[in-house]
């Protein structure tokens, strides 16, 4: 489903990125890290508001002619951004949205672990197991 | 006689000259090689010197007696220079083999031509195991539990690093539920002789049955007794533990599996972090727990993974025995498993749990993981409510992670109730009523601090007149309301407010001298200030803090400071007056003691005042070169212009 899974952390800079292997990863890279001012933009506009009414998903960030870019920030500022194919039109809001829902559920996880320092590279095997059942099966 | 340098070793070997002070020790081939892969396997290669675990446990291997080894390690070096380097290590290894062949232990025996040293326990560790007691090289062996684990680990780290000596010995790809696993000999019996370690801190009893357990590797070697035997003397063990094969019965093929003794160690360990063995043992606690354990950080991170399967950042008593079994299987030289095998499971575990019923009634309470839980959690949170003040650290990190987190997990790890934490919860429990009573206090002093300072602001220059009037009035009077203030706040049970209020507080015993000027101010607000004001006055009794509260009124007001008593006394004796306390005998000694109280506080006033001063001086100096320099400045910018 999607072909770049990345999440960023609250200085933004990443923490976990994984993309389809066959393409040209760091065109993913650089996506993300564009994408990463669309989600400033977003959450300073909703900035007004207390963090409690912000959503958390913020939906479509923007969409290029290959791919579109969707984005997700937690409440500690650490954002999920999630690069999909725009070919693949079936995919809908709330799937997207299920998919960050999952994404957040194990990022938590991986915070509950104690051995793991906030901040540090995500290196949990069960979260890569997670974000390899996400990612669009590439023969 | 020298050897030319070959290779390290032959430099090591000239090193070895140099550091014995000039001596030549003369190495022959095979012993320099020997030597070298000894050294090699005691001292990982980024590091220069051996480590001292490692080489106790050669030097014991060696079976000499331990008054022999110690004479070696002097008599080589390493006392001196404190550490195992390659000169010293040579030496030693040359001692060694003069004393196995029954010379004394000195510099000259090793001039001869000696045979190649012998270390039984490298080829046969249990030979080792039954043979030597165990003694530790420099480590002490009555050691809390806490110690004793890492002393486990120590050895384990030994037993790991004898893998490498033997080629069969295979790292372990596939996962431990297949077959193969078992037929790596050379790795269970690594694991054997760890546990052996394991055992060896918990005494005899523990040895008997724990070999028991060795029946995982060794009856294993039923398979494939040829695969991995490069000597002779495993499988001289191999027969010895065959023959207690007959007492092991369920567990013989699954390394998986927690054996008996094992759970009794793992339910021991818990009870040493966490004495309640229905509740959990927090992260914080735990992670300090299994880093002693020296496996990398990544690894232990996956173990916590796959045994923490409710994913609360704390484990119960079953999710620990998974971890702790998964961390000794892993330090066993065992790959640790992708998923959680099935009877790590935690419901496995807590059946298990059941079936040994001895004097933990608890666990007949264990009937499902999560009602258990849930049963813990209201334990932990009926119980230990004041707890969550105590462990800040761990609640700090973990609240700084758990900002995503949902309510409920977020609550049960703080309730978890770490046994070093106990002895917290005590003085915290005492603390605590202060710091909450006393928190509201302040809000409330800082909350009126403004309106104070305004009306402080508003009429500076009244204070003076008024002392002089009433002070003949204020000392049996004050005291009377005192004793009333007294028993108010002693049924309030309020204590010293903290520092930070203090200030605020001397601008409110100003109010109420205000409100003396206009007496047709409200007496209700000025009573409640005045009660704040002679609540001031019954802590003035209790010396420590007061001297800075003093501080800001001299400062806000320059006060001279025998006004201050004065003051106090005015603003208490106004509602004394009104009150009409007829209780004057019992103030005499309060009148004492506050005289002291004010005396002290004149003092310190009069330091603070001279350190005003000195400080208001440093501030016109400070002033005085700001201006020059604005000066300066101002006179080189036309010359910039131009």
């Amino acid at each position: 489903m999607a072909v770049c899974i990345a999440v960023i952390a609250k200085e933004n800079y990443p923490l976990y990125i994984r993309s389809v292997p066959t393409e040209n990863e760091l065109k993913f890279h650089y996506t993300v890290h564009t994408s990463l001012d669309v989600v400033d933009e977003k959450i300073s506009a909703m900035g007004k508001a207390l963090v409690d009414q912000r959503e958390l998903y913020l939906g479509l960030l923007y969409p290029t002619e290959d791919y579109k870019v969707y984005g997700y920030v937690t409440n500690s500022k650490v954002k999920f951004v999630m690069v999909v194919d725009s070919s693949n039109t079936a995919l809908r809001d709330n799937e997207i949205r299920s998919m960050f829902r999952k994404l957040h559920n194990s990022y938590t996880d991986i915070m509950c672990n104690p051995f793991y320092n906030p901040g540090d590279r995500i290196q949990s095997r069960a979260f890569d197991t997670m974000v390899n059942s996400m990612m669009m099966q590439v023969c | 006689m020298e050897q030319g340098p070959a290779g390290g070793s032959g430099s090591a070997a000239a090193a070895s000259a140099a550091g014995t002070g000039g001596l030549l020790l003369p190495l022959s081939e095979t012993e320099q090689q020997r030597y070298s892969e000894l050294f090699s396997r005691c001292c990982p290669p980024p590091e220069a010197a051996a480590g001292g675990s490692s080489v106790g446990e050669l030097f014991r291997a060696s079976q000499l007696p331990p008054d022999t080894l110690h004479q070696i390690t002097e008599v080589c070096g390493a006392k001196r220079v404190g550490y195992f380097g390659p000169a010293q290590f040579y030496i030693a290894l040359k001692l060694i083999a003069a004393a196995q062949s029954g010379f004394p232990v000195r510099i000259e025996s090793i001039k001869n031509e000696l045979p190649l040293p012998r270390f039984m326990a490298l080829k046969n560790d249990t030979e080792v195991r039954y043979g030597t007691p165990a003694e530790f090289h420099g480590v002490k062996f009555q050691v809390p539990h806490a110690t004793l684990e890492k002393n486990s680990y120590k050895r384990t780290d030994e037993g790991d690093k004898q893998e490498p000596k033997s080629p069969p010995m295979s790292p372990i790809c596939s996962p431990p539920a297949s077959p193969s696993t078992y037929q790596r000999i050379p790795l269970s019996y690594a694991y054997g002789k760890a546990r052996s370690g394991l055992e060896q801190q918990h005494g005899a009893p523990y040895e008997v049955k724990h070999s028991t357990h060795q029946q995982d590797g060794p009856s294993s070697g039923n398979y494939g007794a040829k695969s991995a035997l490069t000597c002779s003397t495993p499988s001289r063990s191999l027969s010895v533990e065959r023959e207690q094969q007959d007492s092991s019965t369920q567990y013989s093929d699954d390394p998986w599996r927690i054996t008996e003794e094992q759970r009794d160690y793992y339910i021991n360990q818990f009870r040493s972090l966490q004495p309640d063995l229905n509740a959990f043992i927090s992260g914080s606690v735990a992670k300090n727990f299994f880093t002693k354990s020296k496996l990398p950080i990544p690894e232990l991170s996956h173990i916590w993974e796959l045994s923490d399967v409710d994913c609360d950042g704390a484990l119960t008593l079953p999710e620990f025995c998974t971890a702790f079994h998964l961390v000794v299987a892993r330090k066993n030289g065992y790959q640790l498993p992708e998923t959680l095998p099935e009877t790590l499971l935690p419901e496995y575990l807590q059946a298990a749990c059941l079936k040994p019923v001895r004097d933990c009634v608890l666990f007949d309470s264990y009937s499902e993981p999560l009602p258990s839980a849930q049963q813990a959690r209201d334990f932990g949170r009926a119980e230990k409510s004041s707890a969550e003040e105590v462990p800040d650290n761990s609640a700090l990190i973990q609240d700084g992670k758990k900002d995503d987190k949902q309510a409920l997990k977020v609550s049960t790890t703080l309730k978890t109730i770490p046994k070093e934490f106990q002895h917290l919860t005590v003085k915290a429990a005492a603390q605590e009523p202060n710091a909450l009573r006393a928190r509201p206090r302040s809000r409330s002093y800082s909350s009126t601090s403004i309106e104070d300072a305004m009306k402080k602001g508003e009429e500076p220059p009244t204070p003076p007149p008024r002392p002089q009037k009433s002070h003949s009035r204020a000392s049996s009077l004050d005291l009377n309301k005192i004793f009333q203030q007294n028993t108010q706040a002693v049924r309030s049970g309020w204590l010293p407010p903290p520092p930070p209020a203090l200030p605020p507080r001397p601008s409110q015993t100003e109010q109420p001298s205000e409100v003396e000027l206009h007496p047709q101010m409200n007496r209700p607000p000025s009573q409640a200030e005045e009660n704040s004001s002679a609540k001031k006055e019954v802590v003035l009794a209790q010396p420590p803090s007061k001297p800075t509260r003093r501080k800001l009124r001299t400062e806000a007001q320059g006060l001279e400071t025998p006004e201050l008593s004065p003051n106090i006394n005015v603003t208490s004796s106004l509602p004394a007056v009104k009150s009409h306390l007829p209780v004057q005998k019992q103030s005499s000694k309060q009148k004492r003691a506050i005289q002291t109280a004010i005396r002290k506080n004149k003092e310190a006033n009069a330091v603070l005042a001279r350190l005003n001063s000195e400080l208001q001086q440093q501030l016109k100096e400070v002033h005085k070169e700001r201006i020059a320099l604005e000066t300066q400045l101002e006179q080189l910018r036309p010359v910039t212009v131009l």
